[in-house]
């Protein structure tokens, strides 16, 4: 097995530098003259600036025009964005299969095979991959690249833990039931979530279909391979849980009414023992909860089961008509392969860097929990069980579908069976329009 | 002297069309800026949505013809029909409460009008107005909250019992939101009104009060008689500002839980930018646009002065 890796490697090694050497003789790269990336980044998240300015410190002739939006207005102003007189040519792109099927973004297939991302781990790439006519997902050309590689698991308020006698991470999805009682009886609330104006709850159950299900049919899903449907009996048990969860009252009772930073506001506060979040978190958890948070991939169901958890990465695309395409490809190449940018990525994004496997990961404080997302981001990728997120099988399918849905299942209004049903059938839908 | 006055009348009549003509001219000279930019934010708007209503379009590829099937759509699904309902249950928030406190209050205020307490209770019941609705809404969503103000001040009374994320509650996020649109549209109405008393003679109120009227009598003959019109104005108002509502239920709620505060305006901007469906946007835009219309020319028609 070491065997296998190790060539690998030293094969991944060879591509690279034939890579490297034909690029030189029509590189995609920067120039030597002046260059201004225009970029439209997501508010609030500073990896993407950060990488910038290192890269004109290494890079003095390129230079960024840098707009920003809040995710929901990228949302929605993507396509007009980029149909526009000046597209972007570095832009986050919360959702691409539409922006595909319109023409919107440049295919990444040449710069793949000239930068050797071609090679990178399959996963890592796939769900930046589109068929042209924008669906499925998973596979075709390459659309876009991840800054970084995000995860999702548990963090755990490690005094409140101790004081339910928490002393390792749970193994199975009932042992973290059990510990969730625990401190439900305890007078400590489970659970801090947040299910406004878009649902949180989407966290612990797709962590819970992905502990009772295959992750992969999940992906499928997501992916809009034919056929497919959320509607399984797998994932009719995952809802059943949560909804068991909701009714032991093992979330805040108003958590209709709580959004996402007042949620991370309580959770650092200590008003409550776990939140189900993801990893672009733990630098500020660090940070914050210095020595007191901890973090955990959601347990399978059954013990030395395998581990699935939502892992996305932060997409970043280049827009078809932009001027600096090349310029655009070889920053982002340049993401994943500069020593300096992966200590940025890490320290800044708190997520995994990605690129090609044989790069040794940034190191990390000892002890912190950016070390520990880091480590469970290596056990999904031994299990293979990296999902990208149910919120982004359609465009609508999270404002539609699964907010409204699970919004209804706090309030007594809708149970699992129910929920699913309606999901699907807005899936359905959704495709058929 | 006939010549003479045969010219006379020449130029009378002429001079009247020269100058109707100069002013045809003028007038069109002020009308056309105005016009050209109605027609081009307005009238052309809505007949490219009512022509975007009859596709099938994502905003940016190609089109399809679809009929009328977007309207079949909108009047036919459930959620849109709960969605207009949603709109019409503000209408009661947005308009008959404004309008009642705001007609109570100019009444006890009437005759203290150019006092110091008029000028108060006046800024201070204007305030709202003047404050952006997306400010309002995030002011109002931090009081609304389960730590908020409100529920502060309900335990403080004694009511813990009745506190909760009143946003986030089925049944009482459409009231809540609702609370928060009253609260804006109050000053407005307010306003309106108290400057309609006060052109009201006060020799009327003198002359019903040595009748021996009541101050009911007063309000039900004098006042509300003569402030017809104004009410018209702030029922039209509000009534545009219930079925059109956006900003607050966005902020506060975005349109949750589950669809509970979810109004026609949100659910044209999410149809348009999430789901990216021009058509099916349009065409509620349009359904939207005609219930204003049912919905305002009666309240016109009611609240016009007698001829």
């Amino acid at each position: 097995m070491l065997n296998m890796r190790l060539s690998m490697s030293a094969g991944l090694i060879a591509v690279m530098t034939v890579a490297t050497t034909g690029g030189a003789l029509a590189a995609p790269s920067c120039g030597a003259s002046p260059v201004v990336l225009n970029s439209y980044f997501e508010t609030g998240f500073p990896l993407p600036t950060e990488l910038s300015k290192e890269f004109t410190k290494q890079f003095p002739n390129v230079t960024f025009n840098i707009k920003e939006d809040l995710f929901a207005n990228l949302m929605e102003n993507s396509p007009r964005v980029l149909s526009g007189d000046n597209p972007p040519d570095l832009i986050r792109l919360p959702s691409i299969s539409d922006l595909v099927k319109d023409g919107l973004l440049k295919n990444l297939d040449s710069y793949a095979t000239a930068f050797g991302w071609d090679k990178y781990p399959p996963a890592q790439l796939a769900q930046n991959r589109v068929a042209d006519s924008g669906s499925p997902r998973g596979e075709g050309s390459l659309y876009a690249m991840g800054l970084n590689y995000s995860m999702t698991g548990i963090f755990y308020n490690k005094a409140l833990a101790a004081k339910i006698g928490m002393t390792k991470a749970p193994e199975t999805v009932a042992e973290l039931e059990d510990l969730m009682a625990k401190a439900k009886a305890a007078g400590i609330v489970p659970i801090v979530e947040w299910n406004k104006p878009v649902v949180g709850l989407t966290f612990p159950l797709q962590n819970l279909m992905g502990s009772f299900g295959d992750p992969k049919a999940v992906n499928d899903w997501i992916f809009q391979q034919p056929k497919s449907t959320i509607d399984t009996p797998a994932n009719l048990t995952a809802a059943q849980h949560l909804e068991q969860w909701v009714k032991a009252g093992y979330f805040q009772d108003d958590i209709n009414s709580v959004d996402y930073a007042t949620a991370m506001g309580r959770f650092i506060d200590g008003k409550g023992l776990f939140i189900f979040n993801g990893d672009w978190e733990s630098g500020n958890l660090d940070k914050q909860m210095t020595g007191n948070v901890g973090f955990f991939v959601m347990p399978p169901a059954t013990a030395g089961g395998k581990h699935a958890a939502m892992s996305a990465p932060l997409t970043y695309g280049i827009g078809a008509n932009a001027k600096n395409a090349d310029c655009a490809a070889f920053f982002l190449n340049w993401v994943a392969t500069n020593p300096e940018a992966r200590k940025i990525d890490v320290a800044v994004g708190g997520s995994n860097p990605g690129g090609p496997v044989d790069l040794p990961l940034p190191p990390v404080t000892p002890g912190s929990v950016t070390e520990q997302t880091l480590a469970a981001g290596t056990t999904i990728a031994k299990d293979n069980g990296a999902m990208d997120f149910i919120a982004n099988a359609t465009g609508a399918i999270y404002a539609e579908g699964w907010t409204p849905e699970l919004q209804k299942m706090v309030g007594g209004r809708q149970d699992s069976a129910g929920m699913l049903k309606t999901v699907q059938d807005e899936y359905v839908k959704e495709l058929s329009r | 002297m006939t010549n003479e006055r045969q010219q006379s009348r020449r130029r009378s009549v002429r001079s009247p069309s020269i100058k109707g003509g100069r002013g045809l001219l003028m007038a069109w000279v002020f009308i056309v800026p105005a016009l050209a930019f109605y027609a081009a934010f307005v009238l052309v708007p809505i007949v490219m949505s009512i022509y975007y209503s009859l596709l099938r379009w994502d905003g940016i590829g190609k089109s399809q013809f679809y009929g009328l099937r977007n309207y079949v759509t909108v009047l036919s699904e459930s959620d849109f029909l709960q969605i207009l309902a949603n709109a019409f249950q503000l209408v009661v928030y947005f308009t008959v409460i404004p309008v009642a406190i705001g007609l109570g209050v100019a009444s006890v205020i009437r005759e203290q009008l150019s006092g110091r307490f008029g000028t108060v209770a006046r800024t201070v019941l204007f305030i709202p107005q003047v404050i952006p609705l997306v400010a309002a809404g995030i002011a109002w969503t931090w009081m609304l909250a389960s730590n908020g103000v409100v529920n502060q001040a309900l335990q403080l009374i004694g009511l813990g019992a009745v506190t909760r994320g009143w946003l986030g509650d089925f049944d009482f996020a459409l009231p809540a939101v609702g609370m928060i649109g009253a609260w804006v549209l109050l000053g407005l109405c307010t306003m309106l009104l108290v400057t309609g008393i006060a052109r009201i003679d006060a020799s009327l109120y003198e002359a019903a009060k040595l009748d021996g009227a009541s101050p009911w009598h007063e309000f039900r003959w004098i006042t509300l008689p003569s402030l017809r019109q104004e009410i018209g104005v702030c029922v039209t108002v509000t009534v545009i500002a219930a079925l059109a509502s956006f900003d607050i239920v966005y902020i506060a709620t975005g349109g949750g839980p589950g669809i509970q505060t979810t109004v026609p305006g949100l659910e044209i901007y999410r149809l348009a930018f999430a789901h990216r469906q021009v058509g099916l946007a349009s065409a509620l835009a349009v359904v939207l646009m005609v219930l204003v219309i049912v919905v305002v020319l009666p309240i016109q028609w009611l609240t016009r002065p007698p001829k």
